[in-house]
């Protein structure tokens, strides 16, 4: 390391705090000085789910199991630190599969429990939003800002008035979640998982405006309940039925075209819905965040129709986009910074851990 | 001293002290919640113990077999302590702690079997005869999975007793009475005995026993009508 400069050490202050995210199928380890990033280290089981396509959650929580050990000693080395010089142990409660969950939660009890040191039980979804903050050479984030989180566990729609005490959550998946929708259209197309990057590279040469796929929960009848909810199960079977009809009346399947055609009506309803939220709550920030972000086409969209109705984009780096540790870390930092105790032994793995719980099991 | 963790049947965990002496001990028997409950049963055999962490030299776990997803959370918490200390761990198959427990209960220096429920109609099963020169219970076959119908006593080696684990513990005849779990103090005494004879611990692998469920190759479903 460089000698430190009077910026730097303003920088590299805050609480030393490693983070532990094992809710899908990445097992991140994370550690982070305050809003100063130490290490980011992410082993995944994809490759693993690849051939069921899709993620099978006993592979992804045996998989944890295997890679926690290696992943904390790596962190540990990457941010040239000694784990006894940790202020806090971190981990994500919830949401998430409830088994992958429970490896994090059992490790991260343990591990406070081993050193001594408080434990701060977080939000996944939250998580997501205070990656931003772990970005290099970027001014904090604003606050208020709607937020966009798309991945292959969930897609929803935050507002964020404040990280450490107020988020509401707007709207939500009620089927499958994006990125599930690009491994099942993949399968449906005979891409390899995982769909998204597949879809991407079939979709380069097709026109996204060649078939006008459905975009789920849009029509006027869908204001009132599903206002800023999303549904990607209505158009993966509408992909897969105009499939079968080509194939019924033996004409080719024009890949690139259903790949882009689909894309396409992914991003739009994710950037419509999105956009509208920032219009109607009079925010004009919107943070996306989540693995489905890695898509050129989302971010570009996303940018693009911002830009016209006058809203800032925030985009972490895509390494603090997929679900890591390093968030889990820096929100814990920011609620220690803001005061808050730390959570107590008896906590579980929440699976459906609404957004308003940014932290569970304050001790009193 | 030795930290021992278990959570293959309820949530144990145990503090030994290296002459296998148990020092402290803390369970719940609820076989759910092992994640809610893990951390402070850590906590608790500490203080039975009147030992603090940095005490600790070695973490014991118990392998299972057992139910995946409560199996995996004492592993995953004794793994991470041990990391925290930067000490080593020693995986024990947790049948093994069972078989320990029964051989000094009864004194039974003949055949006998751990039998566990392994769900879905099955029991995981192992077979000791005796103990070791170490004191370690001779494991001379399993564990391995056998359907809840079947009748034991044909399969196994002629005159093996069976030792049902994981039952509720018989209050009416307490000395002939299976432990109601697998105890994380006989985990760590095992554990102690490894240690002390200098022999190789058991593998540090969790005893699955099945393959995860998973449908492979999915055929495409038609959706028209
Ligand atoms: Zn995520």
């Amino acid at each position: 390391m460089t000698e430190q400069t009077a910026a730097d050490a303003t920088a590299s202050s805050g609480p030393l705090v490693l983070g532990i995210e094992t809710s899908c199928d990445e097992t991140g380890i994370g550690i982070v000085r305050g809003r100063t990033l130490l290490s980011n280290t992410i082993a995944s089981s994809m490759d693993e789910h690849s051939r069921f396509g899709g993620v099978v959650p006993e592979v992804a929580a045996r998989a944890h199991l295997e890679a926690l050990q290696p992943a904390i000693e790596r962190a540990v080395a990457e941010a040239g630190i000694r784990l006894g010089d940790l202020d806090a142990v971190a981990v994500t409660s919830g949401p998430g599969l409830a088994g992958a969950l429970m490896i994090g939660v059992g490790a991260a009890k343990a591990l406070a429990v081993s050193l001594g040191k408080p434990l701060y039980a977080v939000n996944h979804l939250v998580g997501h939003i205070a990656a931003d903050i772990l970005t290099e050479g970027t001014e904090p984030l604003e606050y208020p800002t709607i937020a966009l989180l798309v991945s292959g566990g969930h897609t929803s729609l935050l507002h964020v008035r404040d990280l450490t005490t107020d988020v509401e959550m707007l709207g939500e998946t009620i089927d499958d979640a994006a990125g599930e929708a690009f491994d099942k259209v993949a399968r449906i197309l005979g891409l390899p998982y995982p769909g998204g990057p597949q879809i991407d590279q079939a979709a380069l040469e097709g026109d996204p405006d060649a078939i006008r796929f459905p975009r789920g929960l849009s029509r006027a009848s869908d204001r009132e309940k599903h206002r800023w909810d999303f549904s990607f199960s209505g158009l993966k079977t509408s992909v897969a039925r105009w499939i079968e009809q080509r194939e019924a009346a033996d004409e080719p399947i024009p890949v690139a075209d259903v790949a882009a055609s689909f894309r396409e009506a992914v991003v739009d309803v994710l950037v419509t819905k999105a956009l509208d939220a920032c219009e109607e709550r009079g925010v004009p920030r919107l943070l996306l965040g989540g693995g489905v972000i890695a898509n050129k086409r989302l971010r570009d969209v996303a940018t693009r129709r911002a830009a016209e109705r006058g809203v800032t984009v925030r985009i972490p780096p895509l390494s603090l986009c997929t679900d890591n540790g390093a968030m889990i870390a820096g929100l814990a930092a920011e609620l220690i910074a803001s005061g808050r105790r730390p959570s107590t032994l008896v906590f579980g793995a929440d699976s459906t851990l609404p957004v308003t719980e940014i932290q569970v099991a304050e001790a009193p | 001293m030795i930290l021992a963790v278990d959570t293959s049947i309820g949530s144990t965990a145990a503090v030994v002290a290296p002459d296998g002496v148990v020092l402290g001990h803390a369970e719940s028997a609820s076989p759910r919640g092992h994640a809610e409950v893990i951390g402070d049963l850590l906590v608790a055999a500490l203080e039975d113990a009147g030992v603090v962490a940095a005490e600790i030299t070695h973490v014991a776990t118990g392998m299972g077999p057992g139910p995946f997803t409560g199996l995996r959370i004492g592993i995953a918490a004794g793994r991470a302590f041990a990391v925290g200390r930067g000490i080593d761990v020693v995986p024990v198959a947790s049948h093994d702690a069972a078989a320990l427990a029964h051989i000094e209960r009864t004194g039974d220096g003949g055949a006998f079997a751990i039998v566990t429920d392994a769900r879905r109609r099955e029991n995981a099963v192992s077979v000791y005869r005796g103990i070791d020169e170490h004191g370690l219970p001779v494991r001379i076959s399993g564990p391995e999975l056998h359907p809840q119908a079947a009748d034991l006593a044909a399969i196994l080696p002629s005159a093996t007793v069976i030792v049902p684990t994981g039952t509720a513990a018989d209050d009416a005849n307490p000395a002939d009475a299976p432990t109601s779990i697998i105890r994380a103090a006989d985990l760590g005494r095992v554990a102690a005995r490894v240690l002390a004879a200098g022999v190789a611990p058991g593998a540090d692998e969790p005893l699955y026993l099945r393959s995860p469920d998973v449908t492979v190759g999915h055929v495409r479903k038609r959706v028209s009508t």
